[in-house]
């Protein structure tokens, strides 16, 4: 392989109490590359996302970020972290800073700039996101899709080397789901390399390099989505895509 | 002798006195109460099950024992064992201790408060457990549990007045020497009460500043 | 500390004796607390602007001072003042009393004022007068609302009942400290008095808890908006 793979995973198992959540996930991305994770609720989606990062750490399996192993190093995973933007479903984002502050905060006290600096590129990210208007308000404040945007903006202010989306669009009403979806367009054109989790089928097939059809664990099937929507191979793959567009829509 | 011959003449002197003691008393147990309420709540939160356990007891002890009791154990009690305190630095350790206690309890509840979710956004920016503490739990936790601290900082001022019963000669102290010596005891406890009265009220005043400063919106403190 | 502590044992019914005093003090101030506490709640919250601005302000004087100071200035002042030769012990629970009847009125008042405007208007609606209203209606519900907050007063006035050791009672640390003076050992008699008040805090509390089981109504706490909600 002429290029190192941005993410490797490889045989990720994680049990909740006596119910084994995910058994044996493994998978690559390479760098720019945007992958969609799809699977009904309780199938381990979010799980493998906070196992990647190590905020839940996986019973078994090996986790690697551009070649260098993320898994089993407690001391380093600060500093892998940095590399690996998150972005929540419930956006958490900072309720005593403002979204300037949200922003701001990671390079300040997580990267050390100085507060101008800091300011300046937080600034520039959340022109990018659309919200440079809204910079001095509290998430109080915020709408809900204004709020995710200020996420993906904190998120984006790290210089990550890959991205996890972790159902960012489950919390918000219908009509903000667009506004949100169109900044991780453009972050997908500009060549981040994502890893999403969503319900969002229609968004999923635009931008997608290739999809993970999660099932009771295991990856089912993975591929273009044009592949696995035109030619599923398994009946299951067929039934879930076909209820999840009917109950989301195109 | 009048009312106000004998305010002036016999109780003005003693009554600052004691009110600059009282001041005193409070003001170096402020800090230390706050001190004290962060070390055990963070021990409660976020400590091993025995350090959790070892708070518990702490704040259990004094909330369910009479602040005068810990006033007696630490002035009395002590020299047996062979640690003498001043009148003063026993008061000011009492009041710390169990203020510190009273106010454990309402930054345990702020720090609960404040949704899991912050935490993980904050360690997956790559901030170590510590700094996630320091800059996105406290600042918050800070605004939920200013309500009950500022009762407790005007419990302070009132329960200043049990020093006397370890011989630090504050307001009170000064105040019932006076009325035992003249037989004016309705007389002397008026002022010396309105001083207290006073101290309260600008108290209140004051820390209800300090919340509008301090406030953000979306960031509500409850009222208890 | 724990053979000192045990050579004392035989001090402990003196020591017991000045607990069933502090209970009769606390007993004592909760009643006169709740007797006129209750009706100022309602006061504040129903009469009118007179009767509010002077319930105000006794609650302001009887929180704004320290105990210790309600105490010295009503036992050595005011009492032999207006003629009133009380013992220590029948004006301790009048003072303290007094006192709880103003953290008290608060207690209701947030009670009452949970309940929300839609229950006076029900019963004003079926024909009660305000006071029927008040019977049947406000005042079944703001008890049970209020049994934590109260059960809270209780533990409050155990502790504030040793301040009393300052007018003479003969309560639990008036006696310890009794004791403790005659044998010049403190530590452990101090420790057994601190003991026998945890003991009355938690027990009251676990009682008090009970209780409050006891004459709960299913789903009023979600009703009113409490952590279920």
């Amino acid at each position: 392989m002429s290029e190192t793979k941005i993410l490797k995973v490889e045989d990720i198992h994680k049990r909740f109490g006596d119910n084994e959540i995910l058994k044996g996930i493994t998978f690559e991305m390479a760098k720019g590359e945007t992958k969609v994770i799809i699977g009904s609720s309780g199938a381990g989606k979010s799980s493998l996302l906070r196992c990647i990062n190590q905020l839940t750490p996986p019973d078994r399996g090996r986790v690697w970020l551009d070649g260098e192993e993320v898994t089993h190093h407690k001391k380093s995973i600060s500093g892998f972290r940095q590399r690996m933007g998150m972005v929540f479903q419930e956006f958490n984002l900072f309720d005593h800073l403002t979204a300037l502050g949200n922003v701001m905060i990671g390079l300040t006290r997580v990267k050390g700039l100085h507060k101008a600096e800091a300011r300046k590129r937080a600034l520039h990210e959340l022109e990018r996101v659309g919200l440079a208007d809204r910079a001095d308000l509290y998430p109080a404040q915020l709408s809900g899709g204004q709020k995710q945007r200020t996420s993906i903006a904190r998120a984006l202010a790290m210089d990550p080397d890959l991205i996890l989306f972790d159902e960012p669009t489950s919390a918000l009403d219908p009509e903000l789901i667009g506004e949100v979806l169109e900044v991780i367009k453009k972050l997908a054109d500009g060549g981040m390399t994502m890893l999403i989790v969503t319900h969002e089928i229609g968004f999923a097939r635009s931008v997608a390099d290739e999809i993970i059809f999660l099932e009771a664990g295991t990856i089912l099937e993975q591929g273009p989505p044009e592949e696995l929507f035109l030619r599923p191979k398994y009946a299951r793959t067929r039934k879930f895509l076909h209820k999840i567009t009917e109950l989301y829509g195109d | 002798m009048s009312f106000w011959t004998f305010s002036t003449d016999i109780l003005l002197l003693p009554v600052l006195k004691g009110t600059l003691v009282t001041l005193q008393l409070i003001l170096l147990s402020v800090l230390p109460q706050f001190l004290i309420g962060n070390i055990i709540a963070a021990g409660r939160v976020y400590g091993s099950r025995s350090l959790s356990f070892a708070c518990r007891l702490f704040v259990g002890f004094f909330r369910g024992t009479p602040l005068l009791i810990q006033l007696f154990i630490l002035y009395y009690g002590l020299p047996s064992i062979g640690i003498y305190l001043e009148p003063m630095t026993a008061a000011v350790i009492g009041f710390s201790l169990c203020g510190g206690a009273y106010m454990s309890e309402y930054i345990r509840g702020a720090i609960q408060s404040i949704r899991q979710g912050q935490m993980q956004a904050a360690l997956s920016l790559g901030m170590s457990r510590i700094k996630a503490i320091v800059y996105i739990t406290f600042p918050q936790t800070l605004r939920r549990a200013l309500p009950g601290c500022s009762n407790e900082v005007v419990y302070l001022i009132k329960y200043s007045s049990l020093a006397f019963m370890v011989t630090c000669l504050e307001l009170t102290g000064e105040g019932k020497i006076i009325a035992s010596r003249y037989f004016r005891y309705t007389q002397v406890f008026i002022v010396v009460g309105a001083v207290y009265l006073i101290l309260v009220t600008i108290a209140t005043r004051l820390l209800a500043l300090l919340e509008k400063k301090l406030e953000i919106p979306g960031l509500e403190v409850s009222r208890h | 500390m724990l053979k000192e502590i045990l050579q004392f044992m035989p001090m402990l019914p003196y020591l017991l004796q000045g607990a069933l005093i502090t209970l009769a003090l606390v007993a004592g101030a909760l009643a006169v607390g709740f007797g006129l506490g209750l009706p100022m709640a309602l006061g504040q919250v129903y009469a009118g602007k007179a009767a509010r601005r002077l319930i105000g302000l006794y609650i302001w004087f009887f929180r704004g001072l320290p105990v210790l100071i309600l105490l010295f200035l009503f036992y050595f002042g005011l009492f032999s003042l207006f003629k009133l030769n009380l013992a220590a012990f029948p004006a301790a629970i009048l003072v303290l009393g007094l006192r709880s009847a103003a953290y008290q009125s608060q207690i209701f008042r947030g009670s009452i004022q949970s309940l929300g405007q839609g229950q006076m208007l029900a019963a004003r609606a079926m024909g009660m007068d305000t006071l029927r209203a008040i019977w049947y209606v406000i005042l079944p519900q703001t008890l049970r609302v209020s049994i934590p907050s109260w059960s809270n007063e209780y533990c409050i006035l155990l502790k504030d009942s040793a301040v009393t050791y300052a007018i003479g009672v003969m309560e639990i640390l008036t006696r310890g400290n009794f004791i403790a003076t005659r044998t010049y050992q403190p530590m452990p008699i101090f420790l057994i008095c601190a003991a026998i008040f945890i003991v009355l805090t938690y027990g009251g509390t676990r009682l008090l808890h009970n209780l409050e089981r006891k004459v709960s109504i299913p789903g009023f706490e979600e009703r009113g908006g409490g952590k279920l909600a």
